[in-house]
């Protein structure tokens, strides 16, 4: 098992390593800079700016400035001004053995450059909450509507409330964040006006980011988990449960629920992909102050920085995501073992 | 019937199997597929939506860019009844003009929302027929070479698409098409970006949706196919094909293409409301087709601003997106149970 996450950990730096130098590649493969505007600005500013930014040297040398601010841990013995150059992620005050001021920082995504003084660390911390309390609300909303309607429609297979469940579902994945958002904001916030169409801050305002985003895949997780409760209904080890005398509750809870989970959980990976995508669609719809809307603003303004950052820490959660749940597969399924 | 049940005929032999019993895989798929109402409904209305898309320039009653301004976020007296926060002018507190030109109203530039919609429907279409073959050929190749010649480039291929897997796809897509476009103005003449940027606005831009959607989608094509392959090359008319000393190409083709066509296009339809709605959301923040062709993903960003005034502007490319991806769905789903039935039910 050791062995097994380590191996995955070696693959997840291999992967973060090639989307840093493509995404780092594409970005300069394309003439224009970010400070080739239409109006095009004095060429000793451009000069100034580029040189500030480090962007007169070679690629590859970009390249490892970047990383290294990133990767690359370090600990300061002295005061140091608040600066776009000086913003870490991760800023510990060291026991004062070390001295008075002593800091380990660790983390610099570097400054922004549509702005003299925040920086895309201060981006993170500003809207990374946001996105990420949306998300895991709209996973919950996901596993909370799918997971029962699914094994409801299984139990009661081929009855007129399968079907009904079923044709439910159908519709919902025909239903995808781009309709429901709009959907559920005309129905609940215009013209009902239970809930505020746009807005973040209050409990009020997730509900309806949430549902809209959790709306599809809960319909995919019910359909899901409906063909994979079916299917162990069929095994011989439900049968043998069965025999033995145990209530039919007891068969469904403690034998045939935790084996029809293997599926669902091997698609918690993607969803975490989906969820993240339909993030850039629900927080524009909803105004809500994410990072999903900050990435498709920072793409258009070619904002290097931000978008290398982005596509950076989006990636980790992918892949941290799809470790996880090949973890979660190996303590559900006793019968997988990774080595 | 017993024959029928056989997933496995070769073109050539379901042909001669046609004259003598009547009954090949397919003519009974057929028949399996036109009990499921459904799906038939589904493919009835794909089958109209196509008409609709090809006939858009005669069905249209405006052209899709026509602005009027002075029409500007109109509707007609029907539309604003159907939405009841929508307050018609002369009513007190009332905002929209009231127009019956527009069938189903006017967008903020005065452009007819019926036109529109119709426009769409050849850009959701275009992406649901044209998005597969991206995939599949990519796949295919992929898949087969895989499968068939196992080993060492089996393992290698596997990798790789492992690694595709790992990577995230849809944030390259958005990174690649922001980027092309964002820098083709200032690209030299001649060189590659210039040029693929040239056929991509020649195509309305759904040149970079269609690459966007290949790259997406190869990995699980090729996975599919890989493993359909490795269950049909040991089988004995696989052998005997080798025995009569067929070449190599000649097996895969005639013999092995044949007889994993059904997963595959089971596969293909029940994701292709997947590339659907992903034009429409490559289109909704702005990086889809290229205005003013009308992309229902365009429609519903832009509506969906005026929402709280105007729900008709979001609400019908919404109800037509719907429409289109729920047939396809459906269409999936029956072709999946008529073309193997032991799949019936499973996902």
């Amino acid at each position: 098992m050791a062995k097994f996450i380590f191996r995955r950990i070696l693959w997840m730096i291999l992967v973060l390593f090639l989307v840093s130098v493509i995404t780092f590649g594409m970005m300069h493969a394309v003439p224009g800079g970010p400070f080739s505007r239409e109006k095009p600005l004095p060429a000793a500013t451009v000069a100034l700016l580029n040189a500030k930014y480090h962007l007169d040297e070679p690629l590859f040398v970009q390249y490892l400035y970047y990383v290294g601010d990133i990767v690359v841990p370090r600990i300061t013995l002295e005061r140091t001004p608040p600066s776009q150059s000086e913003n870490y992620l991760i800023d510990i005050d060291l026991p004062d053995i070390f001295g008075e001021e002593a800091h380990f920082k660790w983390v610099n995504f570097g400054p922004t450059y549509t702005s003299r003084s925040r920086t895309v660390n201060d981006i993170f911390r500003e809207n990374l909450p946001n996105s990420v309390q949306l998300g895991i609300a709209a996973l919950c909303v996901s596993l909370a509507i799918g997971m029962p309607l699914g094994v409801f429609t299984a139990l009661k297979r081929n009855t007129r409330w399968d079907y009904a469940g079923m044709s439910v579902a159908i519709i919902g994945v025909s239903v995808p964040v781009i309709i429901s958002a709009p959907l559920m904001q005309y129905l609940f916030g215009v013209q009902w006006k239970i809930l505020p169409v746009t807005g973040w801050g209050t409990p009020a305002h997730v509900i309806l980011p949430a549902f809209a985003l959790g709306f599809v895949n809960s319909a995919l997780i019910a359909r899901l988990t409906r063909a994979s409760l079916l299917q162990v209904l069929n095994e011989d080890f439900i049968r043998t449960a069965r025999a033995k005398g145990l209530a039919e509750r007891r068969v469904i809870s403690l034998h045939a629920l935790k084996n029809s989970l293997i599926p669902v959980v091997t698609i918690l990976g993607p969803l975490a992909a989906a969820l993240l995508t339909g993030t850039f669609v629900v927080e524009t719809v909803f105004s809500v102050p994410g990072m999903g809307r900050y990435f498709i603003t920072s793409i258009r303004a070619r904002d290097y920085p931000v978008i290398m950052g982005t596509v950076l820490l989006y990636a980790a959660v992918l892949i941290i995501a799809n470790l996880v749940v090949d973890l979660i597969y190996a303590w559900i399924d006793p019968r997988i073992r990774y080595d | 019937m017993a024959v029928a049940e056989q997933p496995s005929t070769t073109g050539n032999v379901a042909k001669i199997e046609k004259k003598i019993q009547g009954e090949s895989l397919w003519s009974d798929s057929w028949r399996r597929l036109r009990r499921n109402r459904l799906a038939l409904m589904g493919g009835i209305i794909i089958i109209g939506a196509v008409l609709i898309a090809i006939f858009a320039s005669l069905i249209a009653p405006f052209p899709y860019d026509k602005q009027t301004l002075s029409d500007a976020n109109s509707a007609p007296m029907w539309v604003i009844n159907l939405f009841p926060t929508m307050k018609a002018q002369g009513e007190p507190g009332g905002y929209v003009k009231v127009s019956d030109l527009y069938f189903l109203g006017a967008d903020n530039l005065g452009r007819d929302l019926f036109s529109r919609i119709i426009y769409g429907s050849r850009i959701s279409l275009a992406v649901a027929f044209i998005g597969p073959l991206f995939s599949i050929v990519v796949g295919m190749i992929v898949g087969l070479i895989a499968g068939y010649t196992g080993g060492k480039t089996d393992n290698l291929l596997m990798r790789a698409v492992d690694l595709m897997y790992a990577f995230p796809t849809t944030l390259f897509v958005i990174l690649l098409l922001a980027i092309f476009r964002g820098g083709a103005s200032e690209a030299p003449q001649g060189s590659f970006i210039y040029t693929m940027s040239l056929i991509d606005r020649q195509m309305g831009g759904l040149l970079f949706v269609f690459i966007g959607i290949g790259l997406t989608s190869w990995m699980g094509m090729a996975r599919l196919v890989r493993g359909q392959v490795l269950s049909v090359r040991e089988k004995e008319y696989i052998e005997a094909a080798k025995s009569l000393g067929a070449r190599n190409r000649s097996v895969v083709v005639r013999h092995i293409m044949p007889n994993i066509l059904g997963p595959i296009i089971i596969a293909e339809t029940l994701t292709i409301p997947t590339y659907i709605s992903y034009e429409a959301f490559l289109s909704f923040i702005g990086l889809g087709v290229n205005p003013p062709t009308p992309s229902w993903g365009s429609m519903i960003s832009e509506g969906a601003q005026r929402i709280t005034s105007y729900p008709n502007q979001a609400l019908f490319p919404a109800m037509a997106l719907f429409l289109v991806m729920f047939a396809f769905n459906f269409l999936g789903d029956g072709l999946r149970d008529a073309l193997d039935p032991r799949m019936r039910g499973s996902d």
